[in-house]
């Protein structure tokens, strides 16, 4: 293994969200300052308290997990595309590098990066509402593990794609509108019955309901159902990782 | 140092870029390859540094096998792309951290500042590279990569784009490089640099090694000389009885030109003295060898 190596790997990128730091934080920070002016007080004095927990608390775990899937996916993908797009991804490609060295640096960055902006949400969130946490053991593991996975995912997605466009379309048209009906907002047991068993396969119900669970111990689903779903989604995106690599797909012409 | 052999490239649009390619690269030596344009000098390079996965055959560094014992293999090698392919926001002095970095190597700023200092980047290692010339930004990629002090190094067209003196300066670190032991494999459009920086060159065209040679060898096998004669007197026209192939008056008809192959039956021995017995004089004798390039010309159009 070249520690080393991956370490520069890891490190490098940390550099790139460090120049991009303000903008990376600052948007979803006012996006949720945003989320909680509007839904949580404006909106959320006139909905009733859902099993103990006001709604202004009910909406941070689901705005957290939505800013984890969101920036873990973009940080990923825009990492391993622009050295692809301006070449220098030469660099690693003559290095004595493995893909998994190359791979690990990217995602784990991107895991960070995330996880960064995950905390100030939460910091932010303070200034609204009290927010303890019931097991912050386990909204720490579904955060890891939720960021860890989606960084792969923007990681496979930066590789594959050929323009910019094409990484932008997951999480504005996917993860957006999946995480908006997977819950953020509103328990799921509010939906009529035929929406609910739509609703449960949406995967993003199971993340953003780990989250509230770990937060408030309320939930939709059984946390148990949490971190199978988070589990699967791991094993499929470290498959399609080995796959990439045993092929060498598009890194190597 | 390097063996290729059976080397085929055939790129993803069916273009068949590498036919074919059997190469040794010696231990030690600079090694010129030459070519025209999409003859396929950068695929090769690419191929062997790992840029670019091959169809077919097989390619060992220092006895490693590129694919097998990638990390062994590529340890020994400093690549120097053809295109500035750099990330324009960092810093010259964390380029050549990260350079280091990646081959899994502690940071050495004292080499990094011998190497900044050969290729005049001193003053400028805390500049982004967005903010550097073209020229700068192609010694900075000469720069990083000699921070894992390879023993091979290849350059692909090292040279393109930078001013005279610099240039100069280049030649004299590629020249210092090859002094320590380091093996270079240079491709290049200025065939005086061939001429003057390698042991062997190499004839490569449409993806086809077409020649492999000591370069002295090949100047001389190659190589035709021209021996120019400034006459004292203008004539009208070359006299019957000097008359001979290679020989031409010049179009102010005060000089003749007579190219001939190096070896023993030059012909100038006898061309001298039919000159004396035609009663033509001259002032002065001059003779030119003929470069490269024009051998090169001579291959490729064959
Ligand atoms: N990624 C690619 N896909 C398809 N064809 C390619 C690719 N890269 C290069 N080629 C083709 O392969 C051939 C060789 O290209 P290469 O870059 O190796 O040439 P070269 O000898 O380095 O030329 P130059 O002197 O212009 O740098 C060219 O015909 C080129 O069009
Ligand atoms: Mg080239």
């Amino acid at each position: 293994m070249n520690w080393i190596g991956l370490w520069t790997v890891y490190k490098k990128e940390m550099q790139r969200t460090k120049r991009v730091l303000f903008q990376s934080i600052v948007s979803p920070v006012i996006t949720t300052a945003l989320y909680f002016i509007v839904f949580g007080s404006a909106i959320g004095s006139a909905i009733a308290v859902i099993d103990g927990v006001s709604y202004a608390q009910f909406i941070v775990p689901g705005l957290i997990m939505m800013a984890l899937l969101q920036n873990s996916f973009s940080a990923a993908s825009s990492g391993i595309y622009f050295p692809k797009w301006i070449g220098s991804i030469y660099e690693m490609l003559s290095a004595p590098l493995s893909y998994i060295e190359i791979t690990a640096g990217y995602v784990l960055a991107a895991t960070t990066r995330a996880l960064l902006i995950g905390i100030i949400i939460y910091l932010v969130a303070l200034f609204f509402t009290p927010l303890p946490v019931l097991h912050p053991f386990w909204a720490l593991g579904f955060s890891i593990l939720v960021s860890f996975v989606f960084a792969m995912f923007g990681f496979v997605v930066g590789l594959w794609a050929n323009s910019f466009e094409q990484f932008n379309i997951i999480p504005t048209f996917v993860i957006a509108p999946l995480a908006f009906l997977g819950g953020v907002f509103y328990s799921i047991s509010m939906l009529p019955p035929f929406w609910q068993t739509v609703t449960l396969f949406n995967p993003l119900v199971y993340m953003i309901n780990g989250l509230r669970w770990a937060f408030f111990g309320i939930t939709d689903v059984h946390p148990l159902w949490s971190a199978i779903v988070i589990l699967i989604f791991m094993t499929i995106l470290i498959g399609i990782i080995a796959w990439i690599f045993k092929t060498g797909y598009k890194l190597r012409k | 140092m390097i063996k290729i052999s059976g080397l085929n490239k055939t790129y993803d649009n069916g273009f068949e870029a590498l036919k074919n390619v059997d190469l040794e690269i010696k231990e030690g030596e600079i090694f010129a390859l030459l070519g025209p344009n999409g003859a396929g000098k950068t695929t090769l390079i690419s191929t062997i540094c790992g840029l670019v996965e091959p169809t077919s055959g097989t390619i060992t560094i220092g006895g490693y096998d590129h694919k097998r014992d990638y990390r062994k293999a590529r340890e020994l090698i400093g690549l120097v792309p053809q295109e500035i392919m750099l990330d324009i926001f960092e810093t010259v002095w964390s380029t050549m951290q990260y350079a280091r970095g990646f081959f899994g190597k502690k940071d050495d700023p004292a080499l990094y500042e011998q190497i900044l200092k050969d290729l005049s980047l001193w003053d400028k290692k805390d500049n982004k590279i967005q903010a550097l010339s073209g020229g700068m930004k192609r010694r900075v990629l000469i720069a990083r990569a000699l921070t894992n002090e390879p023993k091979v190094l290849f350059l692909d067209e090292p040279t393109a784009g930078v001013d005279v003196e610099l240039r100069r300066g280049m030649l004299e670190v590629v020249k210092k490089l090859k002094e320590r032991g380091t093996t270079i494999i240079l491709t290049t459009h200025y065939i005086e640099e061939a001429e003057e920086l390698a042991d062997r060159v190499g004839i490569i065209s449409e993806g086809e090694i077409k020649l492999v040679e000591e370069k002295e060898s090949l100047m001389k096998r190659m190589g035709s000389k021209t021996l120019k004669i400034n006459l004292a007197e203008k004539i009208d026209s070359l006299p019957s009885q000097i008359e001979r192939e290679g020989l031409s008056l010049s179009d102010d008809r005060n000089s003749l030109e007579y190219s001939y192959k190096i070896g023993a039956n030059s012909g100038i021995t006898s061309l001298l003295s039919d000159l004396k017995s035609a009663n033509i004089s001259f002032e002065d004798l001059d003779t030119e060898q003929s470069s490269l390039e024009e051998i090169f010309v001579n291959l490729v159009n064959e």
